[in-house]
Order: structure tokens, then C-alpha cells, then sequence
């Protein structure tokens, strides 16, 4: 193995640890110097976390030394600043939460905690969450590591642009709606959206509960394979969580796809889909059905009927979870306030940003009295709907795929202007969550060399097709190898 | 449909924000472009359709009555913009 560290996956790197070629104070520090000397250009990380990053990787190495390690023992990572980190500030890429040290871990962070992971810092995001283009955080905008007038993707850009950037070969990311997969598409990396209940929201701080689910993103299908073992199972604390057996995943990696039917929806290649961005999705296609998997026509009618389901679904859930953040408890206090209810307004309005604000308005009237049943309860009616297509269309094939997203990444502040045009971003990705669906984006090609991504959908539950397909087609091409010039070596 | 600058300003209160004087038309233009692009869901026909909350339609899990918590008052506190005697402190409500 002659590749940089910076370039070499989680599983060679777990390797290199395991038979004790590198050690993870090495591997620590060497990433952490690549973040301090390139990420002023990124803006992907929002706090490093060096000196605590190092104790754990002297852990690690002892662990190592001891014979007692796991295969992601030392192995580095960053977490989405949406997670909390007992002692570290979790913003969430808000001013609101720019001064909160959380009394505690998020289930996924101790779980790859217990794992022997390293985390090196917190990642930038749109704040809360809301957003497809990194562009509505506090801490301002994170750039693509392949054009820094382009925006990664979002909500989780940071977690995106720092993977594809060489910064760690793993990170967390929420989706709500795209938020892993749009991203990742839009990076050149791998994301993977686990069903709804497979990872513990506990700590998490919430977007839209019915829909939000942590998982990983990494450079490979087989590195998300392996995160995932580490991240997901039933918590007590989450009652949303299921509790179903949760498979080794890396186990799902082995195996042909000779006679799968694969789903092509048509609706995902309708006048929205940039022409060349279907051009690559048709020749990965193709790459799939040459190792025997067979192209199904599949129906998903609502498919845009999608969005306006989700833009009330997800704004009246955000609503309602946003309502703690009262400048009482945590968070933001505005300066001197006149009274209790002044208080409460000024440390909201001063403390969210206009993207929150907006969505926080949109579903106080969606829930509000006289509306509730021609917006939330039409909305749920049709989410019924939606996942109702799913069910159908998985009796005909095995797996869907199609697009992650409409197009390229975009140029910082193109979207910035129409909500609506940002919403769009998001046509492929958001009916996934409303089903509660698993879906996963891995690279699949370049156009003008920004990178594309192939999204699949499977089952609930069915992580392990959707990891057997992608490492698949990862044996049979080179997408996911392809780096920014940011993450070259020299 | 759309929305007047008095039904947002009325949304925002109950939401517990305040829109600067300045920024209406702005958030009263965008509110009612977003209430257009949500009215699509009307086109879809849902006699008879139970509304899904979860998408498993999970029911939510019980677990035994017994005390699982320990006080973490103080632990908990250590975020809070001011605090008293382990209270948190608010404006005067009562005088």
C-alpha cells in the first residue's frame, strides 16, 4: 500500500492499525494538520476537536498495542454538528446553539465511540439541518472541494466536501430529506441513508422526527458497510428506534446480482433531470445489468407530489421540535429582555436564521386551527399514498435506482434567492423518507468533472441490497477513487 | 393560495418570532409562493385514506414505571442563560 493516508479507505486503514504499520496517533495527527493546512478554503469543519482527537488515538493505539482492538479501533472520523458531544459545542450551525456544550453524547456518537473511533471535530451543516447547499449556516458557507464556487450539497455539506477532501475517511450525516445523499451525490462520495428506526435519534438534535435518520458517508460502499455495523441497533432511548436484528453488513458485500430486478422509475427521469446527468445514470445502469441485474419499469406517480408532502410534513414536525429552543433552558437569550414574552420572540428571531424562521412559519400554519386538516392531515394522507407506491412497486423488482439529485452542484448563492428552486434539489431524495425507506448515493460518473450520483432504494430494512449493488459496481468502476485536485497529495 | 402581511405577522406571533417591519413583503411574498407549491397536494384524491405519522406505522413502545433517571440538575443546568438556586430565571411574570 503506497497511497497517502489521507487517500486510503477506512478498512485499509483499520488493516494498516491492525498489523500495526501506522499507529493512530500518526494517522490522527497527519489528518489534522491536512484540516488545519487546507479547510480555510472548505470551510467544512466548524470546531476541531485536536486535543481530545489525540487522547482518544493514544487510547487506540494501546487498544491496538493489546491486541484488543475492533476493526474501526483508531480509525478517524468527523461527526455533523448536529450530533451531540458531551463537552464539545454541538451549534447545529445556529447562532441559537453557537454557545451549547451538550451534557451529553448522541446514541451514534458513543456507539462509535465504544468502537475505537477518533473523532476529530464537528462539521459544518445548514443550520438545523434545513437546507440543500450548506449555504444557511451560521458559520457560513462550505465550499465543493471540486469547484469552490460551488456549493457540496446539504444539509450535511460539511461531512460531504471533508470526506471527498481527504480530512477523514468517515463521517456522520442526517437525512431528513437528501440530506446524506444529495451531498454525497454532489461530493463524489458515498451515503447511505439507513430505513427510518435503524439508528437511534437519541442526541440528534431534531429536525422532523417521522423522517430524520442518521448514517454514514465514506468514500466506499464497503466503508459505509462497516460504519454501519457500528452505528446502528435498537436504543432505549429512542422509542422510534427498531428493534429488529441488525445484520453484519459487511456480509452483504459478498454476493452477484445476477437476475436482480432493478426499478426504474420514470418519473426520476422527467424533464427535471439535467440530460447529461441521465446520460451517466443510464451508462451506470448498464454497468449493473452487465453483471446479470435485469431493468424493471417501475411506476411512482406522486413522485412530485412529493415535495409539497414534504414541505408541510417536515416543516410542521420542525415547528413543533423548535419550540424548546426559548432562550429559557439553552441556547440563545437575546440582551435585556421587557418581559417573558419578549423574550421569548427576540431570542427566537434574533437566534434562528431567515431559512429556519421561514419553515418554523410554514408549519405553525400548517398545523394551525382551520388548517390542519387541508395541510398536515392531507399532507399525511398523501405520505400513505406515497409509501403505498413503494410497496407496489417493489412486488415487480428488488432495488430501485435512479438520480440522487437534478443536477450538479450548483454555484454558491444560485439558489439562494427562490426557496422553491432549492426545494427541487431534493425531488429524488424526499419521498425515500417519507416511506422511511433506506437509500444510498455513490459516485457514478462526472459531468464538466463534477461528480454525479446514483441513488438506490430498497426495501425497509434492506440496507444489505442496496451495499451489495454499490460494492459491486465499486468492484467494476473507479467513480468513487476519482479525487478533487483539493485531495491530491501534493 | 396566499397569504396576507397581517396573516403572517399573526403566524409569526403564535410562532413566537417577530418579522422586522422591512423583511414582510419579503417573507409574506415567499410564504404564499411556498403555500402554491403545497397546494399540489390538493390534486391528489385521499377519501378514506389513514393519515401516516410514522412511516412503519409503529406504535410507540412502552417500557415499566419505575425510575431510570438519575437528577442530573446541575449537569443539565451548566447550558442554561441564567440560573438560581438550581432554578431557571426569566423576567418577572408576576409583580
Amino acid at each position: 500500500m503506497t497511497s497517502e493516508l489521507h487517500e486510503r479507505s477506512a478498512l485499509e486503514l483499520s488493516r494498516a492499525l491492525q498489523e500495526r504499520e501506522i499507529s493512530s496517533v500518526e494517522l490522527t495527527t497527519a489528518l489534522l494538520q491536512r484540516i488545519r493546512a487546507r479547510d480555510d478554503a472548505l470551510n467544512s469543519v466548524i470546531t476541531v476537536t485536536e486535543e481530545q482527537a489525540l487522547k482518544e488515538a493514544q487510547a487506540a493505539d494501546a487498544l491496538l498495542a493489546r491486541g484488543e482492538a475492533g476493526p474501526l479501533t483508531g480509525v478517524p472520523l468527523l461527526h455533523k454538528d448536529i450530533f451531540c458531544t458531551q463537552g464539545v459545542r454541538t451549534s447545529c450551525a445556529s447562532r441559537m446553539l453557537d454557545n451549547f456544550i451538550p451534557p451529553y453524547d448522541a446514541t451514534v456518537v458513543s456507539k462509535l465511540r465504544a468502537a475505537g473511533t477518533v473523532s476529530l471535530g464537528k462539521t459544518n451543516m445548514d443550520e438545523f439541518a434545513m437546507g440543500s447547499s450548506n449555504e444557511t449556516s451560521y458559520y457560513g458557507p462550505c465550499h465543493n472541494p471540486w469547484d469552490l464556487d460551488r456549493v457540496p450539497g446539504g444539509s450535511s455539506g460539511g461531512s460531504a466536501a471533508a470526506v471527498a477532501a481527504g480530512f477523514a475517511p468517515l463521517a456522520t450525516g442526517t437525512d431528513t430529506g437528501g440530506s446524506i445523499r444529495q451531498p454525497a451525490a454532489l461530493c463524489g462520495i458515498t451515503g447511505l441513508k439507513p430505513t427510518y428506526g435503524r439508528v437511534s435519534r437519541l442526541g440528534i438534535i431534531a429536525f422532523a422526527s417521522s423522517l430524520d435518520q442518521a448514517g454514514p458517508m465514506t468514500r466506499s460502499v464497503a466503508d459505509a458497510a462497516l460504519m454501519l455495523n457500528a452505528m446502528c441497533g435498537v436504543d432505549a432511548g429512542d422509542s422510534t428506534s427498531a428493534d429488529v436484528p441488525t445484520p453484519n453488513f459487511l456480509d452483504a458485500l459478498s454476493g452477484d446480482i445476477q437476475g436482480l430486478r432493478i426499478g426504474i422509475p420514470k418519473q426520476y427521469f422527467s424533464a427535471d433531470l439535467n440530460p447529461r446527468v441521465a446520460t451517466q445514470i443510464h451508462q451506470a445502469l448498464g454497468e449493473l445489468t452487465a453483471r446479470g441485474a435485469l431493468l424493471v419499469d417501475i411506476d411512482l406517480p406522486h413522485t412530485h407530489q412529493g415535495i409539497a408532502t414534504y414541505y408541510v410534513i417536515a416543516p410542521a414536525e420542525a415547528s413543533a421540535n423548535l419550540s424548546r429552543f426559548d432562550g429559557v433552558r439553552f441556547g440563545y437569550r437575546c440582551d435585556n429582555p421587557q418581559d417573558l414574552t419578549d423574550l421569548y420572540q427576540r431570542s427566537r428571531s434574533e437566534g434562528f436564521g431567515e431559512e429556519v424562521q421561514r419553515r418554523i412559519l410554514v408549519g405553525t400554519y400548517a398545523l394551525s386551527a382551520g388548517f390542519y386538516d387541508a395541510y398536515f392531515k392531507k399532507a399525511q394522507q398523501v405520505r400513505r399514498i406515497i409509501s403505498n407506491d413503494f410497496k407496489q412497486a417493489f412486488e415487480s423488482c428488488d432495488v430501485i435506482a435512479g438520480p440522487a439529485a437534478p443536477g450538479v452542484a450548483f454555484k454558491i448563492g444560485d439558489k439562494t434567492s427562490d426557496p422553491l428552486a432549492m426545494y427541487m434539489e431534493d425531488v429524488y431524495t424526499l419521498s425515500v423518507n417519507l416511506a422511511g425507506l433506506p437509500g444510498m448515493s455513490i459516485p457514478a460518473g462526472q459531468v464538466d468533472g463534477l461528480p454525479i450520483g446514483l441513488q438506490l432504494i430498497g426495501r425497509p430494512f434492506d440496507e444489505a441490497t442496496l451495499l451489495r449493488v454499490g460494492h459491486l459496481f465499486q468492484e467494476s468502476t473507479d467513480w468513487h477513487l476519482q479525487r478533487p485536485a483539493l485531495g491530491a497529495s501534493q | 393560495m396566499s397569504v396576507s402581511r397581517s396573516d403572517v405577522t399573526q403566524i409569526a406571533q403564535l410562532a413566537r418570532l417577530t418579522i422586522a417591519d422591512e423583511a414582510l413583503d419579503d417573507v409574506t411574498d415567499r410564504f404564499s409562493r411556498i403555500l402554491t407549491l403545497v397546494d399540489q397536494l390538493q390534486q391528489v384524491p385521499t377519501e378514506g385514506v389513514e393519515p401516516m405519522s410514522n412511516p412503519h406505522d409503529m406504535t410507540q413502545r412502552l417500557r415499566s414505571d419505575e425510575v431510570t433517571e438519575v437528577n442530573q440538575r446541575e449537569a443539565l443546568q451548566t447550558v442554561a442563560p441564567e440560573v438560581e438556586q438550581g432554578y431557571f430565571l426569566v423576567p418577572r411574570v408576576i409583580d
